[in-house]
């Protein structure tokens, strides 16, 4: 019975670092209806930028969030300008075509300089015992300040000038154009945002586990399940979706064989898009 | 002048056979990209160190005559998929004499097909699984220990250390580690070795975290499993992480690189089937010793040798020995002489299977069991099994997790 207790625990300290990293997958897909297809590579980015301010400036990994956010801001921007700019409003074929074509840039460069060999963090907190179950102390830090930024990005869409001309436009671009909104600025902005929170997601998750250049795939994947159940474009749902994916996960673990867990999980990824295709934690339109 | 350009091109035509007969075409995919490229880098610097040396020495003899040794080989992706296609294409177009298998049992079953199928010879080196042994192909061989003994000695080890002892198998859920651990099931039992958890995982797991706390309520006190690279390392990490404390852990593949010892106090008493390792002694009937091999390749590479590069390597002294027994390129001629082979090298003994039902399965080359224990502060591999190949001492149980 404990043994359960713990993974479902466990199952949401992991959610909310999932949810992290599909927010902005959703935040840019709501904002200009794009899928950002480097998403995996970006998250990728932001591992490896921890592991050299960690191993080679000597910087406590948690110090990494800040570098990580602006340096995935400005990628993200430039990123805007190479891949998306031109393909907004167009199929989107065309944008994942174009974000994608970067990611294999991304995967290839990055194989090149590191191989596929893994690298490790090593993050020695306390962690919290019950019973013979550990919940390491990476593990609980990571989830409050997956939480943590989900707020403070709730907060900065709902609170501020720039976040309300971003769901202004995320809700009706030529009107937001109408009133005066700089839309294209936004536009880069947004893309900037969605970079530096799968930068950020990246950060933590390597606190977590052992990577390799080509972890982000598993991720951005995740990341798809997320948002579906999360709702598209909505980044709040995004963390619900991401702690019902993390609790489904450790829910079913103890009691089936460990090898169906993605079954069920891709299951009810279908399930969820035929019953409620706007997603589940989706209240209202334009939910961004 | 026209007579002349003609006479030229003429000259040309007929060179150019004479010269090709004068090297031996081997052709071969590693994965330059995709997640196995670290072990399939090793296998390649094998295959390509023993390339260069043959070289340099002048090529392989047969008969009064020399061939240098030329490679054709392509990027496979880690794709299954692709390695028919360029298996296909190193046979058709690029003429390839013999081949080398491409690395993973996943890969290296899909390219035994094609080889078989054009009739060509080739060395296997990166696929244990028996599977594509047991269908009657002739010109198959394998030079490593297939994967049902992988984790025999860690079996004999748990037994003596403690007969009691409970066992989690969890692994990747692919062809290799399969293999294994049905084999590693079968010896635990026969050994009386009790099984509490017996269960596969997708390869693309990210989070162990769920399987490790279902591990810790299985009461196991032992666990074997894994199966190719970041997942090992990963398992690794999360039961140190959360403090499984498990008496004894076996993992496949992804303990016997050196960027293993990167997980600190998690990779500490983590044992590893290996096909070879560095204190490993035989006396080999010719080519180097392991020193020598060692000492070279690191000069070579700037890196330190591991089995893949030892099991690459083999596969090139292998072919050569026995083109140099049979006296002739002619394919079969030369599968004749592996057939007939038995010897010893710095990789230890090699002796191919000759039934029909298991041809070319490697039956004479033994494992050991390596762990990563302190050495003079630093952590590196330590072979402890079997007792009369040890350098030192099995660390058991492995210390509790003390964070």
């Amino acid at each position: 019975m404990l043994g359960i207790l713990a993974s479902i625990i466990d199952g949401v300290l992991v959610g909310l670092v999932y949810g992290l990293a599909a927010m902005g997958l959703t935040l840019i897909w709501g904002v200009m209806d794009v899928i950002n297809l480097t998403h995996g590579a970006m998250i990728v980015a932001g591992m490896f930028a921890l592991f050299l301010l960690t191993s080679v400036l000597g910087l406590n990994p948690y110090a990494a969030l800040l570098p990580v956010l602006v340096g995935g801001f400005l990628v993200g921007v430039a990123l805007y300008w190479i891949s998306i700019h031109r393909m907004v409003g167009r199929p989107p074929l065309m944008s994942l075509l174009s974000t994608f074509a970067v990611n294999l840039v991304l995967i290839g460069v990055g194989t090149a300089v590191w191989g596929t060999a893994l690298f490790n963090v090593n993050v020695s907190l306390p962690g919290i015992t019950m019973g013979r179950y550990t919940f390491p102390g990476a593990h609980i830090l990571a989830a409050v300040l997956a939480a943590v930024i989900a707020a403070l990005l709730y907060l900065f869409l709902q609170h501020t000038r720039l976040g309300k001309s971003v769901r202004a436009v995320a809700n009706n671009r030529e009107a937001a154009e109408l009133v005066g909104i700089p839309t294209t600025r936004v536009l880069a902005i947004s893309v900037g945002l969605g970079v530096a929170l799968a930068g950020l997601s990246g950060v933590l998750i390597a606190t977590l586990f052992p990577f390799t250049v080509l972890s982000g795939d598993g991720y951005q994947l995740k990341g798809f399940v997320v948002t579906v159940l999360g709702g598209f474009g909505n980044p709040v749902g995004a963390l619900l979706g991401g702690i019902a994916l993390g609790l489904l996960e450790g829910a079913v673990t103890p009691f089936v064989p460990v090898s169906w867990t993605l079954v069920i999980e891709f299951v009810l990824f279908v399930l969820v898009l035929i019953a409620f295709p706007a997603g589940i934690f989706r209240s209202r339109r334009g939910a961004l | 002048m026209k007579r002349l350009f003609l006479l030229a091109a003429a000259v040309a035509f007929v060179a150019t056979p004479a010269f090709a007969q004068d090297t031996i075409t081997i052709g071969f995919t590693d994965s330059q990209t995709g997640p196995l490229n670290v072990d399939s880098l090793g296998q390649q610097r094998g295959y390509e160190y023993w390339r260069d040396e043959v070289n340099a020495a002048g090529g392989i003899k047969v008969g009064d005559k020399r061939y240098k040794v030329k490679f054709v080989s392509y990027d496979d992706q880690s794709v299954g998929g692709r390695v028919q296609q360029l298996y296909t294409r190193l046979v058709t177009q690029d003429k390839a004499d013999f081949l080398f298998s491409p690395y993973s049992s996943g890969l290296t079953a899909p390219a035994t097909v094609i080889s078989e199928q054009y009739g060509k010879i080739m060395i296997d080196s990166g696929g244990a699984e028996e599977k594509p042994f047991e269908t009657g192909n002739k010109y198959l061989f394998m030079v490593i220990t297939s994967a049902s003994h992988y984790l025999s000695g860690a079996v004999d080890a748990l037994k003596q250390k403690d007969p009691n002892a409970k066992l989690a198998l969890v692994y990747s859920d692919d062809p290799f580690s399969k293999a294994v651990l049905a084999a590693a099931a079968q010896q635990a039992k026969a050994a009386g070795l009790q099984i509490v958890m017996n269960e596969s995982y997708s390869p693309s797991t990210t989070d162990f975290g769920p399987v490790v706390n279902k591990i810790v309520s299985s009461n196991a006190d032992a666990f074997l499993g894994g199966g190719h690279y970041s997942d090992g390392a990963t398992l690794a990490r999360q039961m140190h992480d959360q403090r499984a404390n498990m008496k004894w852990m076996s993992i496949l593949v992804a303990p016997s690189d050196d960027k293993f010892a990167e997980l600190g106090p998690a990779a500490l008493g983590v044992t590893v089937p290996s096909q070879w390792e560095l204190q490993v002694n035989y006396k080999p009937q010719f080519g180097p010793t392991t020193a020598q091999f060692a000492k070279a390749f690191q000069e070579k590479f700037h890196a330190k040798a591991d089995y893949h590069t030892a099991s690459g390597y083999t596969v090139g002294v292998v072919l050569q020995h026995a083109i140099e027994q049979a006296g002739s390129i002619d394919t079969d001629k030369v599968a004749a002489a592996l057939n007939a082979m038995d010897i010893t090298t710095f990789f230890g003994r090699i002796k191919f299977a000759t039934d029909a039902n298991h041809h070319g399965l490697q039956v004479a080359h033994q494992m050991v069991l390596a762990q990563w224990q302190m050495i003079n502060g630093k952590l590196g591999r330590q072979v402890v099994w079997p007792p009369e190949a040890k350098s030192a001492d099995l660390l058991y149980p492995i210390p509790a997790a003390t964070q």
